[in-house]
């Protein structure tokens, strides 16, 4: 009753008193801000954990978050040892991707060739292969793909098939039909081109989303937030003392990512800086209102961090970083509309290799407002209210 | 309790100290939600939500020429299921449409199609969205191998060229017959849960412990280093088993993913995994002695990873060696093309012995370098 009564007084205060008092609003937040700020990076390990991360993690998923195939082991079982299979084999080998690693003298080789070694795929040309070109019949030739990661196997399939397409109309004289193929924002289809950005929104989600949600369950455990309570700050001055240290961490994340990107990386930049910061205020503002309502909801910190990642991981999956949010079943798809992550990416997206302009994305903004508007004020409402 | 404390007996501390530990787990309702909701709701998400199969893309079809000729190269992709054609009239809309992200590709038959047919040189312009590679990587062989199939049934036809034979290639696809990557997937969603519940567990167990003063006032009672560690083990292993024999039911009967390995054989490789997670957690936990430091740590060497660089979706044949390297640091790489084969492939007596033994490495090396954190001395 009693923090009704205060929370009402001072709302009074400062909506009839003059500029001084909102002078003085503005250094009480500023206290808080600062010693908040404090907390984060006074310690030179937590200053690490927050920065090195980042980096290092854009880095090495750079390298390693590819869908491209670019190197594919294979093996050959050719029973026919002919003039034309020698040709097509020569045609695969002379691509960058294809790498002949074994040549095999028996079918009875093939189960253990592709169980354990490392390879895509086995081709397999019968003995009367030349024979039935010569015929002008249809020569079948056998290529049994490692299915254990069948989007890989799939790509070596279609270029294989790509291979031997061009091989039939050379043999065939008929070079009828030629398709121009052209990629708009990403000229070599390059799968880092589509992820890296994403992961400006991705990575610094996480460590934000976390950090806030720490914050003031850290307190809580503590005992501290108690005395926060009791001094003349209101909820709302709290919730932006808590929040901005929080964002700004995010951002900071979120432009050493971009920073490796644009020049470790070097994909161009297509849309407007002013644009894309924009953006990721809006978007990293979602994330920590949904890390500080994680926060004054729990009691301790293996609370919040447990509840933390309870959202985190279906946020991560329902975002379309590693798949479409295209080929989810219909319900998921509505499901990502409170996913900020999404919408983050997307937007991230967009601007950076499309270069789309605010009224092309200005839908993305309305989810990660609408996140924004609803768990910030609810943190700073429960920070206050919560029983227990 | 107290009394239990009082012998000697390794055995008897060790299920007091295993009693405590569960009770502290059973007391905090948030234990429960990330150790077996969680993983319920990944096993539904994994299987349901994730998919790298191209079906039903929405692709912009662009007929310029009107003739029933052109038509008919375009005409089977009305009944494929990897495209959804979209029928508009002129570019400048079906720009419009790929602007928009309404389409993510355009298909576009000139206006001199046929002219160019007969002369023996026609085109078709393929405009991709690059902004998604993956799916336009896949679009882009379908339709080239659509468009091959029609121009070779034109020269059947036609039967103006002599034919001199052509290469047909019959594709098996092993292991992942029903070449649907959910089968994939659904294996390595048992080695992150597995992962999951380690790191996010345990990490913060012996770091709270430390803020509090509560890891002091146990050492000065009988109990030694390692049964501490083995006591913070005993209830999350339960918790990783069930989650694990949860995870095998709904591959097996909500999934269909096929079960080609010994059940045993998959069951051991999974527990030796989770108790290499769990100790990974206990290890950081004791390592950062700091709540904080530990569940960021815990986020960042863990899941991450394992998420993103043990070969879960992306294969590590395409990555560099540097990054091959660092990924084969991580246990979670090895459990993963382990879990893999034995699901998809069989038993694989080689890889189980070579990975296992690897697990076993690590699961010792991080006993001990946990033990060590735990060292009764007093800063």
């Amino acid at each position: 009753m009693q923090a009704l009564l205060n929370f009402f007084f001072r709302r009074q205060l400062l909506s009839s008193d003059n500029f001084f008092s909102l002078r003085n609003y503005l250094a009480q937040i500023n206290f808080l801000f600062r010693k908040e700020l404090l907390t984060i990076f006074k310690e030179p390990s937590t200053r690490a954990v927050l920065i090195a991360p980042a980096l290092v993690q854009a880095l090495l998923f750079g390298y390693g978050a590819t869908y491209d195939l670019t190197y594919a082991p294979y093996a050959v079982l050719d029973q026919s040892r002919s003039a034309a299979s020698t040709e097509l084999l020569a045609k695969i080998d002379s691509t960058n991707i294809f790498k002949r690693e074994l040549t095999l003298t028996s079918p009875t080789q093939i189960a253990d060739a592709i169980e354990n070694n490392d390879l895509i795929l086995v081709l397999s040309i019968p003995s009367d292969f030349e024979a039935r070109l010569a015929k002008g019949e249809t020569a079948p030739m056998q290529l049994i793909l490692d299915g254990r990661n069948s989007t890989t196997a799939g790509s070596a399939a279609a270029q294989i098939g790509a291979i031997v397409n061009t091989y039939n109309q050379t043999r065939n004289g008929v070079a009828s039909i030629s398709i121009e193929r052209r990629a708009w924002y990403n000229p070599n289809l390059e799968s880092r081109w589509n992820l890296m950005p994403a992961l400006i929104a991705a990575l610094s989600m996480i460590q934000t989303l976390l950090l806030a949600a720490l914050s003031v369950a850290r307190e809580r455990e503590q005992g501290t937030f108690d005395q926060l309570l009791v001094t003349p700050l209101t909820p709302m001055q709290i919730l932006i003392g808590k929040a901005l240290p929080s964002i700004l961490v995010g951002l900071l994340q979120s432009t050493i990512i971009l920073l490796v990107i644009r020049f470790w990386f070097q994909i161009p930049m297509s849309g407007s800086y002013w644009l894309l910061y924009l953006g990721l205020i809006t978007f990293t503002g979602a994330a920590v209102g949904m890390g500080l309502s994680i926060s004054a909801l729990s009691t301790s910190m293996q609370q919040a961090m447990l509840y933390t990642f309870l959202l985190i991981m279906p946020m991560m999956l329902l975002s379309g970083l590693l798949t479409p949010v295209r080929n989810m079943p219909e319900i998921l798809q509505i499901a990502t509309y409170a996913n900020p992550l999404r919408f983050g990416m997307d937007m991230v997206r967009r601007i950076y290799l499309e270069g789309a302009g605010l009224h092309e994305i200005a839908f993305d903004f309305v989810p990660m407002l609408a996140v924004a508007a609803i768990t910030l004020p609810l943190a700073a409402w429960l920070f206050r209210n919560r029983l227990g | 309790m107290s009394d239990n404390l009082n012998n000697t007996g390794f055995i008897s501390r060790l299920i007091a100290l295993v009693h405590k530990e569960t009770r502290q787990m059973l007391r905090d309702r948030s234990n429960l939600a990330v150790g077996l909701l969680l993983p319920a709701v990944l096993i539904l998400l994994f299987g349901y939500g994730l998919s790298f199969d191209v079906t039903n893309a929405p692709v912009a079809v662009v007929m310029e020429d009107k003739s029933p000729g052109a038509h008919s190269v375009v005409a089977g992709f009305q009944g494929s299921e990897y495209i959804a054609p979209v029928w508009v009239d002129s570019m400048p809309e079906a720009e419009r449409l790929i602007r928009a992200a309404e389409v993510i590709a355009i298909v576009r038959v000139p206006i001199d199609f046929s002219r160019r047919l007969a002369a023996g040189n026609a085109q078709i312009q393929l405009l991709v969205n690059g902004a998604d590679s993956s799916t336009a990587s896949v679009l882009e062989s379908y339709v080239n191998g659509a468009i091959a199939t029609w121009a070779q049934h034109q020269v059947d036809r036609s039967g103006v060229a002599v034919s001199s034979g052509s290469v047909e290639i019959v594709q098996r696809m092993w292991f992942n017959e029903a070449s649907t990557s959910t089968w994939y997937l659904v294996p390595g969603l048992i080695a992150l849960v597995m992962t999951l519940i380690g790191a996010f567990l345990t990490s913060l167990l012996i770091a709270r412990e430390w803020e509090r003063g509560t890891l002091e006032s146990l050492f000065v009672t009988p109990v030694r280093p390692l049964e501490i560690v083995l006591a913070k083990l005993v209830p999350y292993l339960v918790i990783g088993a069930i989650d694990l024999i949860l995870c095998l039911l709904a591959a097996k009967f909500l999934f269909q993913v096929p079960m080609r390995g010994s059940l045993w054989a998959i069951l051991l490789a999974s527990m030796l995994y989770l108790a290499v997670s769990l100790l990974l957690g206990l290890f950081i936990s004791g390592k950062t002695r700091n709540q904080f430091q530990a569940s960021q740590v815990a986020l960042l060497v863990s899941f991450m990873p394992a998420m993103m660089l043990s070969g879960f979706v992306f294969d590590l044949r395409n990555v560099p060696t540097v990054v091959q390297v660092i990924s084969h640091i991580l246990p979670a790489t090895h459990f993963m093309q382990l879990i893999k084969t034995l699901f998809l492939a069989g038993d694989n007596w080689s890889m189980l012995l070579r990975d296992c033994s690897i697990l076993v490495l690590y699961a010792v090396l991080l006993t001990l370098a946990t033990h060590r954190t735990l060292r009764k001395k007093l800063d």
